[in-house]
This record gives C-alpha cells, sequence and structure tokens, in this order.
C-alpha cells in the first residue's frame, strides 16, 4: 500500500494551506499545592466516582490491606512476588488467614482463563498520581503485567504519596515521558463505568467494578 | 448495520425530509433525545466554571490542533516512522475499500473469523461490519452502547452516547428478545452487569481486537485513546493481534499536546474531570513482556481527508476531536436524533464534514440542518467555526459552476435562481425597488395562501397596506 501512502503525502503537500503556526503558550498551571492539598484534591475526586481511598503509613499498611481484604471477604488477592510490592507483602503477610495470595508465572496463554474466570481482585503497584482529576498513572511491567489492572473484578492499587503531581501536563514533565513511552501507559481515575443507557452512571462494566486506593504516607 | 449513502442526486432531498419527519413525530425520540441533552449541557457547563479559562484552553487546543495540520505530511512521516521504530505496524488507505482490505488481509493472515471491537467512528465509516460480515468475519461492538444497537441492526444516534436514542424499557426489551436465559430487569445497574457477563467471555475468546484512535503522537509514535468502559483496554490488551483505524488528521506533534487536549475534550464531551482510562499505546508487547497484542497495526485513513485539505477555510473541519458537544448544544439535533442525518457523523460537525467527504450532490441537505444559531461554534472545544462552515456548504450547494468540493454546484435549482436573480436586480435599483414595493402593496391581495412548505404548518405572511418607509415618511422622519 506504499502507494496510497505516497498519494496521500504528496496531495498533502501540494495542497498544504497557508496556516499560521508559532508558538504554542502553556495555560497557566495553577498555584503549586502543598502535600496535604494534593491528597485531599486526589481522595476526593476518586471518592467521586465510587473508588475507595485508604490512608496508611509506609510500615502498617501490609496488615492494613489484609485487614481491608478480609472485610471485603476477599479470597484470594493476586500479586507479584518480583514487584516493586512484592518484598513488602511477602514479609508482612499473614499466610494464617485470607485472602490467599496468588501469582502468575510465564505469559498470558498461561492464566488467561484463571485470570478471566477466577480472579477476584489483584494488587499492583502506581507510578504515580494526578491530584487534579483523581488519577493512578499505571506503566505495566514484566512483573505486573496490564491486564492485571484491568481484567479482575478488584483492583487494589498503591500508591505513595510523594509521587502526588498536581497535574498531568506537570507530571509528563517531570519525568520526561517524551524521551521513552513504554508499552502501555495508563490513566486510571476510578473503576470501569457507563452512561450509555438513558445517561444514568452505571459502575462495573468491562474494568474493574471496584477500585481500592491505598496511599501510603 | 452501517447504512449505505443515500443515492439520490440532485435536489432529491425526500429521504431527510421522510427521515426528519418520522422523528419528529416519534414522541419516544423526542424526549429521549431533550433530557439527554440537557443533561450533557449541563454537566459540560458544571466542568468549565471559569468562562475566562475555558476561553484559554479553547484557544490552546486550536492552536494544538492548527498547528499539527500545518505540518501534517511531516507528522505523518514522523508518526510511521517512531510507530515502525517501536514495532508497529503502519498502513495506508485512500480509501474505505483499502482500508477494508488491509483490515481484511490482517484478519486472513490470522486466520481470525471473528473481531472484537472497541468505538470506533472510523470503523463506521469504513462499513466494516458489514464488510466483514460478507467474508464471514464476526464483528462484536464491545462498548455498550453500541453492543445493544448492533443488537438490533442500528447505527449509532450520537458518537459518544450511541444508543442515546433508547430509554431503558426498550434496552430492557432488547435483552430480553436476544438473551431470553437472562431474568428481564429494567434495572440499568443489572442491565450493564448482563452485558459485562455476556461480553467477558467474547474478550476472553477474540483473536483479534480493534480500536480507534484520538490522538497519535508523532514525536513518540504513541496511539491514546479515551474511554470510560474498559472495552478499549480490553480490545487493545486481551486479544494476540491489535488493530487500530483513525483518520490521518488525528496525529499531533508532540507528547506534551496531549493533556490539554485529553482535559478539553473529556470536559466538552461529558462533563467529567476525566475518563475513566486513558490508554497510551507505543508499541506491542515487548520481549519478556507477558501480555498485551504481540501484533499492533495502525490503518491510517484518507476518504476524502486530503481534499478538505487543499481549502484554507474548510481545513478547520479537521481540527475536529470528536466530542460531540456541537450536537449536544444543537437545537436541531436536539430534536430529530442522529439518524435523520444519513450519514456517520450527526450534527452540525458531521453536517460539515459528511457532504465534503460525499459530495454536496450526495448530503448537500445536511447544511441546512442547521438554525444558525450559532450554539456549535460557541463551545467547540477547537474553535471551528461551524455556522461560518455551514453557511459556506450552503453557498457550495447553490453556486453558479462547478468548484473544488465534490458536486458543488449541483443544489442550483433554475427557479430559485431566477427568484434570486431578480432579488438583487431590485435591490441594487433604488427605482426599482421602490416600484416594486409600491406594486407588492398595492397587489397584496393576490398572494395565494399555499407558499411551498412555509405554508404546509404555518399561515402565509401578509404584506402590509403601507411600506415601512411610506410610514417613516409620514412621520416625517429625516431621511437617514
Amino acid at each position: 500500500m506504499s502507494k496510497a501512502r505516497d498519494n496521500i503525502l504528496s496531495r498533502l503537500r501540494t495542497a498544504r494551506p497557508d496556516l499560521p503556526g508559532g508558538e504554542l503558550e502553556k495555560t497557566a498551571s495553577p498555584p503549586s499545592s502543598t502535600p496535604n492539598q494534593r491528597i485531599e484534591q486526589f481522595r476526593s475526586h476518586l471518592e467521586a466516582v465510587r473508588a475507595e481511598v485508604y490512608l496508611s503509613g509506609r510500615d502498617e499498611w501490609v496488615a492494613e490491606l489484609q485487614r481491608l481484604a478480609q472485610e471485603k471477604r476477599i479470597g484470594s488477592l493476586l500479586y507479584a512476588p518480583d514487584g516493586p510490592l512484592g518484598s513488602a507483602i511477602s514479609k508482612g503477610w499473614d499466610e494464617q488467614t485470607k485472602p490467599h495470595l496468588k501469582w502468575f508465572e510465564q505469559e498470558i496463554d498461561n492464566w488467561k482463563e484463571p485470570i478471566f474466570f477466577d480472579t477476584e481482585a489483584a494488587l499492583t503497584s502506581a507510578r504515580a498520581g494526578i491530584a487534579a482529576t483523581g488519577t493512578l498513572v499505571l506503566w505495566p511491567t514484566v512483573e505486573e503485567p496490564r491486564s492485571w489492572s484491568l481484567v479482575p473484578p478488584i483492583h487494589i492499587a498503591v500508591l505513595d504519596t510523594s509521587h502526588l503531581h498536581d497535574t498531568f501536563e506537570s507530571l509528563m514533565e517531570a519525568e520526561a515521558w517524551h524521551q521513552g513511552m513504554p508499552t502501555n501507559a495508563l490513566l486510571v481515575s476510578g473503576p470501569s463505568k457507563t452512561a450509555d443507557i438513558e445517561q444514568t452512571l452505571s459502575y462495573g462494566i468491562h474494568g474493574p467494578v471496584q477500585l481500592i486506593v491505598l496511599l501510603l504516607q | 448495520m452501517t447504512r449505505s449513502l443515500p443515492e439520490n442526486r440532485g435536489r432529491s432531498d425526500v429521504r431527510f425530509h421522510t427521515g426528519v419527519r418520522e422523528a419528529l413525530n416519534d414522541p419516544q425520540i423526542r424526549a429521549n433525545f431533550r433530557s439527554a441533552m440537557d443533561g450533557l449541557i449541563h454537566k459540560r457547563r458544571n466542568a468549565f466554571p471559569d468562562p475566562a479559562a475555558l476561553e484559554r484552553l479553547r484557544l490552546r487546543s486550536e492552536r494544538i490542533r492548527a498547528n499539527a495540520l500545518s505540518r501534517l505530511p511531516e507528522l505523518l512521516e514522523q508518526l510511521e516512522q517512531r510507530c515502525t521504530a517501536n514495532g508497529i505496524r503502519v498502513h495506508w488507505a485512500e480509501t474505505v475499500e483499502q482500508a477494508n482490505e488491509i483490515v481484511l488481509g490482517i484478519m486472513r493472515q490470522h486466520d481470525a473469523r471473528m473481531l472484537i471491537k472497541g468505538k470506533s467512528m472510523v470503523s463506521e465509516e469504513m462499513g466494516l461490519n458489514t464488510f466483514l460480515e460478507q467474508q464471514g468475519i464476526e464483528c462484536l461492538e464491545s462498548d455498550l452502547g453500541e453492543f445493544i444497537i448492533q443488537l438490533v441492526g442500528e447505527a449509532p444516534s450520537h458518537i459518544i452516547a450511541p444508543a442515546i436514542h433508547k430509554n431503558r424499557q426498550q434496552v430492557a426489551r432488547i435483552f430480553r428478545d436476544k438473551f431470553p436465559d437472562i431474568p428481564y430487569t429494567e434495572d440499568i445497574e443489572q442491565l450493564t452487569r448482563n452485558a459485562r457477563e455476556i461480553l467477558r467471555k467474547r474478550f476472553y475468546q477474540a483473536p483479534v481486537g480493534l480500536s480507534g484512535v484520538n490522538f497519535a503522537v508523532a514525536e513518540t509514535g504513541t496511539l491514546c485513546l479515551v474511554e470510560n468502559e474498559g472495552n478499549g483496554r480490553m480490545c487493545t490488551t486481551v486479544p494476540p493481534v491489535h488493530i487500530a483505524v483513525t483518520g490521518i488528521e488525528k496525529v499531533v506533534e508532540r507528547l506534551a499536546d496531549v493533556p490539554p487536549l485529553l482535559d478539553i475534550l473529556v470536559r466538552s464531551a461529558t462533563g467529567q474531570p476525566i475518563s475513566t482510562y486513558f490508554n497510551m499505546i507505543s508499541s506491542p508487547r515487548r520481549p519478556g513482556e507477558r501480555d498485551g497484542p504481540k501484533e499492533v497495526h495502525l490503518v491510517l485513513l484518507d476518504n476524502g481527508r486530503s481534499r478538505i485539505y487543499e481549502d484554507p477555510e474548510l481545513i478547520a473541519t479537521l481540527r475536529c476531536i470528536r466530542c460531540g458537544a456541537c450536537m449536544n448544544h444543537c437545537p436541531v439535533y436536539t430534536r430529530v436524533g442522529g439518524h435523520p442525518y444519513l450519514a456517520t457523523i450527526p450534527g452540525p460537525i458531521g453536517s460539515v464534514l459528511e457532504p465534503q467527504k460525499a459530495g454536496l450532490d450526495r448530503l448537500g441537505v445536511l447544511p441546512t440542518f442547521s438554525t444558525l444559531c450559532g450554539a456549535c461554534g460557541e463551545v467547540c472545544p477547537v474553535r471551528i467555526p461551524l455556522p461560518k462552515l455551514l453557511n459556506r456548504l450552503r453557498y457550495e450547494g447553490v453556486r453558479k459552476g462547478s468548484g473544488a468540493l465534490p458536486g458543488a454546484g449541483s443544489r442550483r435549482g433554475r427557479n430559485e435562481s431566477l427568484l434570486w436573480g431578480l432579488w438583487r436586480w431590485l435591490h441594487t435599483s433604488p427605482r426599482l425597488y421602490r416600484a416594486a414595493g409600491r406594486l407588492a402593496t398595492r397587489l397584496r391581495h393576490l398572494l395565494p395562501n399555499r407558499l411551498g412548505p412555509w405554508t404546509r404548518v404555518r399561515k402565509p405572511p401578509r404584506i402590509a397596506a403601507r411600506s415601512l418607509h411610506q410610514l417613516a415618511h409620514d412621520q416625517e422622519f429625516d431621511h437617514e
């Protein structure tokens, strides 16, 4: 189809209209906020879309997560033993009580069926958060593949409050995203939802039905 | 499920008028659209509490899109080069036929009999479902609204909310008819869960997933997708092959262009601060990674866009980011819904875009689906001067001779052009104008009671016994 390519490009080149280019000015960024303001903003946006947000200490969160999971009667929890949360979990988890920890090895072909039909909840880390919109930023990795935050009905994400940014724009700039993008970068701002019937908001369509965020400070 | 374009030529607008009449006479359609559009207008207004900030963001978004268009050929080449370097296979299609063949070729390569789809207006433009089904390949829409209307073989009536013309009782009845094993419910949350269960199995099985693209970033070779449901993520994550289809105009120059566009797109479309998911795809599964598609294909479709590109005024059409705000605010769209437009994209932007693609001879009536109230132009997040473009296309339809636009001049009628010729003649000579005015007041009783479509639902206008000029003269008003 390189003929199509050449035709399209040459039509565009011949036809190019005289358009004003010029510098793109940035919208004034909001005055930078304090860490506590960011946490509050982040939490209120997420809670407004029925996500649950819990603040926890950096040393206590594993026990708190287990307590929370028990409260929600989660029988087993998918996690990444080699991921950024792996060592804290294996150190702090009480193996005698629920939920049982589980993990998947190798490629999706080996665990496609259990993740679709036999996994209640998955735990992943979040790379960053955006306060202005209540958004988790995920860059799925080899250890924490991208379907883990998507397929199971419950997604639990752990985010350190030191990684909270004001806006998507400031985050992208601070981390120089343009220098190298991962296979898949995701912004997640709540459990999946739809308003396709009568414009009525309804949660839990194709992605997770529940989103639980543990904020560490 | 995709309707073919009307074949009528010239001034035969009958099919459109029939559709409009049917929609106006259907109280269900009127009620469903009125309440949905009121809701969307309200949500958008609340999402932009500061009018000055909104104007700054609109200006910035307009510049980003205009800048991308001004460098379109270079950016498309850069996009191709970056995507290819990342492992995404790039295909070019001049026509929808070529685009369909490309998708079919990929399906055949993988011996795939089924395609699961995220929401894509470009695939609607291609008539992809009909095409693939003729080749024995099943296409399954997975966006809830698209899924519902696919069950009954209908086309989307809104670009963001495709099943907006159905209310919950109608949806409940569709589910009862198509899935008799599932208990009947009119509860929206339960209907949603039922669709979740049905589609989950299909995501699991699907060999190929298809999606549209909201922004394609030339700088990094990244395809961006905006959605709330997670079906777009499913289609682009779970099947071993992902095909993205997009129009060539969707490219932006830099990654830094994305945050403001995402911001204004979502707030304009649904009034949310951000969509539930923003999915940025830059490559297929890399060595060592454990999921994600092993192949990602990008199909770049022209289909008339490069011709729109030629016109310094009409090129603004290509700035569109498909938020739907213009239709939500359109008094015509709100009363008839999307179906009477008989085109892929309805509403003001559709009335500007579709006739340019299909030709004014086929869709030239669409620019008259407007009161020129200006609301569409006021809310457009990238400041497309929609009323001006609607007017321009009305002119192109009836202009003398043919212009660069396909079908230009095809709507010119002999009687109408004679009448306007006469009108111009009278209005460019003061003497003639006065004489005609006197004649009209004298002969006012001769005005017929039936004046074409105007008097079908209205009384004919009556000419006054004395003209405004005469009244002013009697009052001894100054000449000026």
